[in-house]
């Protein structure tokens, strides 16, 4: 059953943009996504958005609806009543491209600051030997799609350019939790350098990123508060952080 | 104009930033060069990200049984014999060092009880083979890969104080010209997606890893990507195709709600134990086994069953044969009206599978279908029917050094290339066949570099490349891009689908030459800021250059072989066999030409029971036994 839907869609570029009414048919079944890309056939060729997997796996069609950070791929027309205007809008942390598309390279640096994955020393390829229990922990955050939802609802930047700089956000914190829990990490200190280097400290555990985070990754529980509680601990006890990290090299065996 | 536009100069440019191109850019970088790694998305979105199921390699870890030679002889029985044997056997002997190299880059795959990187069944497979994270596969491959990139460009950093000076990936960039002076390789021309901006690169060698083309086609698994760029740029480029005739149509995408149709349902519900019924509530499959498999596969509901808890003794369920078997035999069912009212048939794991165990291991399956189709898996059955998800065909390379023939300086990798797969593609072949050829592109790329040096792009080949570019702006009055890439898709769907004939390929030939002619009007509104329209501009001529190159080639091959199914010719051909067909371009039309397939050498050919063999082969090529 098809029906009509208004919507209201951010149009602009870096300097200047305006919200634009479009009225469009829709599918049973579609997503907000399909809605968008029949407004681009057949009104408004140039508008920009991406996408890519159309099944949520990606996480490039990040964008803001009825002002909630969401996947338009993995929302359904039908979760909006009838009569409901939608409004569209481009990820609110980040500038705006055009249109529907931001500038997310504030992600990518930030990845660039966190010191890569370091196996022991002499270990060979096919040789590690990891416990499922062990191994799923990281692979909890290894589920992340950077869709950067997290980063976007996330107060500390989203209306706080000022703290970008000393801010990793939700998206990385998990990412050094994945590699503080990861069986076969050696690099130490990571749980330390989240706090001192990367603002874990800012961190006032809201939970907002926790609820718009599409892979359910429990990113404040799993990661941000264990980390918390944790560099408090090392902070005190240096014998129990020199256990934590012999019981980590343990795994490995 | 040209002395403003943006050049970089590089030693090696590696177009895709899926698993082949960044396994090739690593392989490069670390044989000391300077890379560019190029792709249309953001980086770390590539198309890999949704391979689901898992990497094929043969480690052993679940079934000692296994090695190299099951899994070579798995792959050439899955590709009926036409693949490339050189190519089948890399692969095979490569791919468990390629996984545990991912592993000391920080993947994390599932464990069995002792440790090891647990392996699950798969389609055509003999032994448990797929390495993999629950059903999330390619994200783990392709984070994993992206963050070696990342930890190589650090390394940099703390030597040159640049973390890009020898590794840089620019995304968002649509690559629409390989450039060559004096017969090879010296760059590429493309723009900024971000806002039309041209941008030459200058490097004496290329690797081609762009994924597939399921976007010729109107259901498809594959994203937006998949519009057969390499392809076309290797053509374009002098290089040439082989076997585009071979689409894999995936028994099992998703058919309902219309706006998910051909989104993939991973082949692991079925390597779970997941069933396929029609509408009478029968389970289909074992009609369906054809003679050559008749030895491997249970023909009995009981055996089947059986299966799932003793291999050794029982044969396996006819729902785990090769895809392209399930896919005829699902269209076969919905064309005799055992179908669903969406034209589809059903698929259940929720009687056999407890729920919670069905949430562990398909995580990503249960999500899909209760988010976009309302549908619990761990209740219900899903519905499903055939998509196109993978092209079998493509440039045409040396297995060893991934070199495209006929082009100096040009390399090719991953899904763009072809010969690894023959007529059908296993599952779980292409994440290794990723990692075990980008790596040997990286290589071979490498290598050629260092002895061949630069070669310089001269102003005239710029300024073609530029007037390209502009083309679709300057034009007005002439057709929409969506609406004739509506159209091809129409056309490739009803004339190029599953099952051809010989009438509805000539009338799909004839229709794709008037699109042809058309599109050299398509016009663009807007301006070249973020134009997605001016985007589809370039797709859309890729495209049809791939559409022409498979109806052509599928109308010469008078025969049905793995991903092409001749409903005038049903049977296999002995002599057909033997023949690979090339596809070249000269500037106005698709050419397609036969050329012998490589003969098994004798060392490879004695792997197989004389008895399989036979059944493929002519008996002149049974007598000579293999090559030497
Ligand atoms: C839903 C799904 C599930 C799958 N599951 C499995 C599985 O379980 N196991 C398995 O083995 N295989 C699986 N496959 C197949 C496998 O995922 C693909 O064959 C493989 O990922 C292709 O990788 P690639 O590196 O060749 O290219 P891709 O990952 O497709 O990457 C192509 C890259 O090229 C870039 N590119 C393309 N054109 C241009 C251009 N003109 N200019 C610049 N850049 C360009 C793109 O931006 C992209 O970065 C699956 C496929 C699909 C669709
Ligand atoms: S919990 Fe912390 S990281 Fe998450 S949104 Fe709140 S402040 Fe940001
Ligand atoms: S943690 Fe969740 S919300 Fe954040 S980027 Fe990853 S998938 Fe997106
Ligand atoms: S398009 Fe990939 S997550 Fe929406």
């Amino acid at each position: 059953m098809a029906r009509k839907l208004n919507l209201r869609i951010w149009r602009g570029n870096r300097e200047t943009g305006a919200l634009q009414n479009v009225t469009v048919e829709a599918n049973e079944g579609e997503v907000v996504l399909d809605v968008i890309h029949r407004v681009q056939a057949e009104q408004l060729n140039d508008l920009a958005v991406r996408w890519n997997c159309k099944a949520g796996k990606c996480g490039s069609c990040s964008m803001e609806i009825n002002g909630k950070p969401r996947l338009a791929c993995m929302t359904q027309v039908a979760s909006f009543p009838e009569d409901e205007e939608i409004t569209i809008t481009p990820l609110r942390a980040f500038p705006v491209i055009k249109d529907l598309v931001t500038d997310v390279s504030f992600n990518y640096k930030k990845a660039m600051e966190i010191p890569a994955f370091e196996p022991p020393v002499g270990m060979k390829p096919g040789e590690p030997r990891m416990a499922q229990m062990d191994v799923e922990r990281s692979q909890e955050f290894r589920k992340c799609i950077e869709c950067f939802l997290c980063q976007d609802t996330c107060h500390v930047i989203r209306d706080h350019e000022e703290n970008k700089e000393s801010f990793a956000g939700p998206r990385f914190f998990i990412r050094i939790a994945e590699l503080d829990m990861h069986p076969l990490d050696i690099l130490r200190n990571r749980k330390k350098k989240a706090q001192e280097e990367h603002g874990l400290g800012m961190c006032n555990i809201t939970k907002c990123c926790t609820e718009v985070c599409p892979e359910h990754i429990r990113i404040t529980d799993n990661a941000i508060i264990p980390m918390k509680e944790r560099v408090v601990d090392e902070k005190y006890d240096p014998i129990r952080w020199l256990g934590s990290k012999i019981r980590k090299r343990e795994g490995i065996l | 104009m040209t002395n403003q536009i943006e050049r970089h100069k590089y030693d090696i440019l590696v177009i895709g930033a899926g698993g082949a191109g960044l396994r090739a850019a690593v392989e490069a970088r670390e044989a000391g060069l300077r890379v560019a790694i190029i792709c249309k998305s953001l980086f770390g979105k590539a198309h890999t990200v949704m391979a689901e199921g898992g990497a094929a390699a043969s480690m052993g870890n679940v079934n000692d049984n296994d090695n190299w030679m099951v899994h070579f002889r798995d792959t050439m029985r899955g590709g009926k014999f036409l693949n490339h044997y050189r190519m089948a056997e890399l692969h095979a002997k490569e791919a468990p060092d390629r996984i545990w190299e991912l592993e000391m880059w920080g993947a994390l795959f599932d464990r069995t009880k002792e440790g090891k990187i647990s392996q699950r069944n798969f389609g055509g497979h003999e032994y448990p083979r797929l390495a993999h994270v629950g059903d999330r596969t390619g994200l783990e491959l392709i984070r994993t890969m992206q963050q070696r990139i990342v930890a190589l460009q650090q390394k940099d950093k703390a030597e040159t104080g640049n973390a890009e000076s020898n590794i840089k990936v620019f995304a968002e960039l649509t690559i629409t010209e390989i450039l060559k002076e004096g017969g090879k390789v010296s760059g590429a021309y493309g723009y900024w997606r971000e806002n039309g901006a041209e941008v030459l690169f200058e490097a004496p060698a290329v690797v081609l890893a762009t994924g597939g083309v399921g976007k010729t086609f109107k259901i498809t698994s594959n994203s937006w990507e998949g519009t057969g760029d390499g392809h076309a740029l290797a053509l374009k480029a002098g290089a040439n195709l082989v076997d585009m005739e071979f689409l894999q149509f995936h028994p099992t995408g998703m058919v309902w709600p219309p706006s998910v149709r051909g989104i993939l349902v991973t082949e692991s519900v079925r390597g779970e134990g997941g069933v396929l019924t029609n509408t009478d509530g029968e389970r289909f499959m074992f009609k369906y086994i054809p003679d050559v498999f008749k030895d491997k596969y249970a023909d009995n509901e009981a055996e089947a069953d059986r299966w799932y808890e003793d291999q050794d003794n029982n044969r396996r369920p006819p729902e785990l044969l090769p895809r392209d078997e399930v896919a005829r035999a699902i269209n076969s069912e919905v064309k005799a009206g055992r179908g669903t009212e969406h034209g589809g048939v059903f698929l259940d794991v929720s009687k056999r599978i407890p729920a919670e165990v069905i949430k562990k291991r398909l995580p990503s399956m249960w999500h899909q279908f209760y988010e976009l189709a309302g549908v619990d898996i761990t209740k219900e059955a899903m519905e499903v029917g055939p998509t196109c998800h993978y092209v079998m065909g493509g440039i045409e390379v040396d297995p060893d050094t991934a070199a495209a023939v006929g082009v100096p300086g040009l390399y090719a990798a991953g899904e763009c290339a072809g010969g690894m797969h023959g007529s059908n593609r296993l599952g779980g072949n292409s994440l290794t066949d990723l990692l075990v050829f980008g790596r040997r592109a990286g290589m071979g790329a490498a290598e050629y570099v260092k002895s061949a040096g630069s070669n310089p792009v001269s102003e005239a080949a710029i300024s073609a490349a530029a007037a390209k570019i502009q083309a679709p702006f300057t034009r007005t009055g002439g057709e929409n891009p969506y609406k004739l890439h509506q159209e091809l898709q129409e056309i490739t769907h009803n004339l190029v689908g599953i099952i051809r004939t010989k009438k509805e390929l000539d009338e799909a030939i004839v229709k794709i030459a008037d699109i042809r002619k058309r599109i050299s009007n398509v016009t663009v509104t807007g301006n070249r800021e973020f134009n997605p329209g001016f985007h589809l501009s370039f797709d859309l001529d890729n495209m049809l250059l791939i559409a022409e190159s498979t109806a052509k080639s599928a109308v010469v091959r008078e025969e049905s072989r793995g991903g092409h199914t001749r409903d005038d010719f049903p049977a296999m051909s002995p002599a057909w066999r033997q023949k690979n067909n090339i596809s070249s371009f000269n500037g106005t039309e698709v050419a397609v030409k036969q050329q012998p397939l490589p003969v098994l050498p004798k060392e490879l050919f004695d792997l197989f029971d004389p008895h399989e063999l036979e059944k493929y082969m002519s008996p002149e090529e049974m007598a000579k036994g293999g090559s030497n």
